[in-house]
C-alpha cells in the first residue's frame, strides 16, 4: 500500500505565483491570494497559519479545485493541477465542518470515495474497517452520523478523507469545533496518523498553539502573501516582519533607532527608557530598527540571566499587575513613556514576585544575545 | 403543585387548540361524516336521498350497477383512471420544471432569491378563473400560440390545442407549479454546499454527487411536493371544464356534475369518498416508509 519511493520529495506541492481577487459587496476588489509561491515536501506537515481573511482557506479550496486562481500554477508531484477538476485530483479534505452525509451510515461516509469509484463490496468494507479502526472507531459502520459526538464526527471526516490514501490531505481547521482536551489530543493523533500514512498534510488554521505543535513547518499568511515560512522554533525565535512577531506568541516590540555600532553591537535608542544593547547583529548608525524580546525572554534579577558571557541589560518601570498564571508570573511594567511591556516570570519560590506591589519600580533583565531584531521592513 | 400545573397546561393547550379544533369538526369533519353516510345511501328519485342501505354507488363506479337499468359500463373507472393518470402526469412534469428552477434561485444572491420567489407566488394574487381564461385565450387557435407558430412558419394550420388533454395538463402544471417549487426549494436551500465539495473531494462526478447525495437528501422536498400537487390535481375539476372542454371528462368534473346537474348525491359522495382513499392510500405509503427510516435510525442508536 506504501509507495515505495515515499521518501521525502523536495517539491511535493508546488503553488507559483497564485493569485485571486475576489469583489467585496461593496464594490471594491480584496487580494485573497497576491502572487503567492509555497512548495511542500512529501511526507511533511505543514501548517498555513493567519488570522481570518489572509488567504490560507482560500489557498487550500485552491488546491482542492474548489476555487479558481486568477492566475498562477498549481503542481501537485508533477503534474498541473489548474485545469483537473476537483473530483480528479489526487487531494482529500478535511471540513471544517466535516461535512458528513447525514443520509448515509458512518461505513457509507467512510467507504464513498471507494464507492464512487467502483472497488469491490468485500475490499470496500475490509478497507472501511480496517479505516474505522486507524482512527479508534472500530465496529461503528451502521451508525449515522448524528448518534456521534463532535470527536467522533471528526474522526469519522478524517477516515472518509484517508482511506483512499491520497497524495496529499487538506484539513481545513478541522479542530476549531472541539474542547480543548479533545483539541489537544486529536493535534497529538494527527501527527502521528501523518507519520503512519506518509503523506504530506497542509493543516489552516488561525491558532497558533495548534500550528506549532503539530507543524513541521509552518507558513504564516497575511493579506494573501506569505510573511514567513520555517519550521516552528524559526518563527517564533526569528519572526521575519512585525506581523509575525505580533501573531505569533506574545512579544515587546520596540521600535527606536541606532545609535552606536560596532563590531556586531549595537546601541539602539527607543524612547523607552535606557538604550538597548545587542550583540551579534548587523546594524549600521543610524538606522531605524524594531527589536523583539518575547515575555520570558526577561528575568527579575541579573544573575538569573544566562548570557553566554555578552553582558546584560536591564529595562525598569512601573509594576502595573503581577498575576500568578499557573507556573509563570505574568507581569506587567510601565514604561517611563507610558509604554507597557509585558514579562513571564518563571519564579521557583513564588514569595519574590508575590512580594512586589503595583507601583513598585522593577527591572526586568535580558541577554544582549537574546533580543531579536526584525529585518528593515519594505512596506510598513 | 404539579397537579396544578398540569391543569393549567391544559387550560392552556384547550385555549390554544380549541377554535381550530371546532372550525375542523364543524366544517370538516362533520361534512365528511354526511358524505360518508349519503354514499351508502340510496339516491332519491328527484334528488335527496332515501334512507335505504344501498351499495351500488361503489358498484356503479367499478361498473356494476344495480344490474336492473344499467348493464356493466366502464366510463367511470376509465374517468377514474385517467384522473390519475393526469394527476400523476401534472406531478411529474411540475417536479421537472421546478427542481432544476429552485436549484438555480438557491444559488442566486440573497436579494435576487426572494424576488424570484415573489415571481413564482405571483400568480396567487390573481383569480384562478382569470388565469385560466388567459391560457384559453393563448392556446385557441387564433390564440397567442397559434400565431406565433403561423407568423415563424413553423406550422401551416393551426394546431389544435384547447380542448385536449394536453391543454389540461398545462393548465394544471401551470396552476400547481409554486406548490411543487416551494417545498422542493426549502430542501434544496437546506442542502449545504460543503456537502457537494465533499462529495467532488471523494471523487464523485456530476452526475455520482447527484444520484448519491443531492437526490437523497431533496427527496423529502420531491415527495412533499408531490403529495401536495397530486390530491388537488386528483380531484381538479375547474382546469378539466375550462381548457378541457366536455371532451375531457375528469373524476372532479363528474363529482361535480353528480351534486350540481344530476342531483345524485349519493353516487357524487360516493366518488369523493374513492379519490379520498386512494389519496389516504398514497399517504399511508409515504407515512410507513418516513417511519422505518427513523425506526431504523433509533434502532441503531439502542444497539
Amino acid at each position: 500500500m506504501h509507495d515505495s519511493d515515499a521518501g521525502p520529495k523536495a517539491r511535493f506541492l508546488e503553488i507559483r505565483e497564485a493569485s485571486k481577487r475576489f469583489v467585496t459587496p461593496e464594490g471594491g476588489a480584496v487580494n485573497a491570494l497576491d502572487a503567492l509561491s509555497i512548495s511542500v515536501r512529501g511526507n511533511e506537515f505543514i501548517t498555513l497559519l493567519g488570522p481570518s481573511g489572509c488567504g490560507k482557506t482560500t489557498l487550500l479550496r485552491a488546491v482542492s479545485g474548489f476555487e479558481d486562481l486568477d492566475s498562477g500554477s498549481i503542481v501537485i508531484d508533477g503534474h498541473d493541477m489548474v485545469r483537473v477538476p476537483a473530483h480528479k485530483r489526487p487531494v482529500n479534505t478535511v471540513f471544517q465542518s466535516y461535512a458528513l452525509f447525514p443520509h448515509l451510515s458512518i461505513g457509507d461516509n467512510v467507504g464513498y470515495s471507494l464507492d464512487v469509484a467502483g472497488v469491490a463490496r468485500a475490499e470496500r468494507n475490509t478497507r472501511v474497517g480496517q479505516t474505522l479502526e486507524m482512527v479508534g472507531l472500530s465496529g461503528m459502520e451502521r451508525r449515522r452520523p448524528r448518534q456521534l459526538s463532535g470527536g467522533q464526527q471528526q474522526r469519522v471526516a478524517l477516515a472518509r478523507a484517508i482511506i483512499n490514501r491520497p497524495k496529499l490531505l487538506l484539513l481545513d481547521e478541522p479542530l476549531s469545533a472541539l474542547d480543548k482536551n479533545l483539541r489537544q489530543s486529536m493535534q497529538l493523533e494527527l501527527k502521528t496518523l501523518q507519520n503512519e500514512l506518509g503523506i504530506s498534510f497542509v493543516f489552516v488554521t488561525h491558532d497558533q498553539e495548534e500550528a506549532l505543535t503539530m507543524s513541521d513547518r509552518v507558513a504564516v499568511l497575511d493579506e494573501g502573501r506569505i510573511q514567513q515560512m520555517g519550521d516552528p522554533t524559526e518563527i517564533y525565535d526569528r519572526p521575519s516582519n512585525i506581523f509575525v512577531a505580533r501573531f505569533i506568541g506574545e512579544s515587546n516590540i520596540f521600535h527606536g533607532h541606532v545609535v552606536r555600532a560596532n563590531g556586531g553591537r549595537a546601541e539602539i535608542e527607543t524612547g523607552a527608557g535606557p538604550n538597548l544593547t545587542l550583540v551579534g547583529v548587523n546594524l549600521q548608525t543610524g538606522m531605524q530598527t524594531s527589536v523583539v524580546i518575547r515575555p520570558e525572554w526577561f528575568q527579575l534579577s541579573a544573575d538569573e540571566v544566562r548570557d553566554g558571557g555578552e553582558g546584560r541589560s536591564s529595562i525598569s518601570g512601573r509594576l502595573r499587575q503581577a498575576v500568578f498564571v499557573g507556573t509563570d508570573f505574568r507581569v506587567i511594567l510601565e514604561l517611563a513613556d507610558g509604554s507597557e511591556i509585558k514579562a513571564t516570570i518563571r519564579d521557583q519560590r513564588r514569595d519574590r514576585v508575590a512580594a512586589l506591589r503595583s507601583g513598585d519600580t522593577v527591572e526586568l533583565w535580558y541577554p544582549h544575545s537574546g533580543p531579536h531584531v526584525i529585518p528593515q521592513e519594505t512596506s510598513a | 403543585m404539579s397537579r396544578m400545573i398540569e391543569g393549567r397546561r391544559r387550560a392552556i393547550l384547550a385555549i390554544l387548540l380549541g377554535p381550530v379544533t371546532l372550525f375542523l369538526g364543524v366544517f370538516f369533519l362533520g361534512p365528511l361524516l354526511i358524505m360518508l353516510i349519503y354514499s351508502w345511501l340510496e339516491p332519491g328519485l328527484y334528488g335527496g336521498v332515501e334512507w335505504n342501505f344501498y351499495h351500488h354507488n361503489f358498484g356503479r363506479i367499478l361498473g356494476w350497477a344495480d344490474g336492473e337499468i344499467e348493464e356493466f359500463d366502464v366510463v367511470y373507472i376509465e374517468i377514474f383512471f385517467r384522473s390519475v393518470r393526469l394527476a400523476l402526469t401534472t406531478v411529474g412534469v411540475s417536479l421537472l420544471v421546478c427542481y432544476p428552477a429552485a436549484f438555480w434561485i438557491s444559488r442566486l444572491e440573497e436579494r435576487w432569491k426572494n424576488l424570484f420567489i415573489f415571481l413564482i407566488t405571483l400568480p396567487f394574487f390573481v383569480s384562478l378563473i382569470v388565469r385560466l381564461f388567459a391560457w384559453v385565450l393563448i392556446l385557441r387557435p387564433t390564440g397567442f400560440f397559434n400565431q406565433v407558430l403561423l407568423g415563424l412558419g413553423v406550422i401551416s394550420e393551426p394546431i389544435n390545442l384547447i380542448f385536449t388533454p394536453t391543454a389540461v395538463v398545462i393548465g394544471m402544471v401551470y396552476i400547481m407549479i409554486p406548490f411543487m417549487f416551494l417545498p422542493i426549494y426549502a430542501s434544496i436551500e437546506k442542502l449545504q454546499s460543503s456537502l457537494l465539495e465533499a462529495s467532488a473531494d471523494l471523487g464523485g462526478n456530476r452526475l455520482q454527487t447527484f444520484r448519491r447525495v443531492i437526490l437523497p437528501l431533496t427527496l423529502p422536498g420531491i415527495i412533499g411536493g408531490s403529495i401536495i400537487v397530486f390530491i388537488p390535481s386528483l380531484g381538479n375539476f375547474v382546469v378539466p371544464s375550462l381548457l378541457g372542454g366536455a371532451k375531457v371528462v375528469m373524476i372532479g368534473n363528474l363529482v361535480e356534475h353528480q351534486f350540481l346537474y344530476a342531483r345524485n348525491w349519493p353516487f357524487g359522495a360516493a366518488l369523493s369518498m374513492v379519490i379520498m382513499a386512494v389519496v389516504l392510500f398514497f399517504l399511508m405509503i409515504y407515512v410507513r416508509m418516513m417511519m422505518r427510516d427513523d425506526a431504523a435510525v433509533s434502532a441503531q442508536t439502542r444497539g
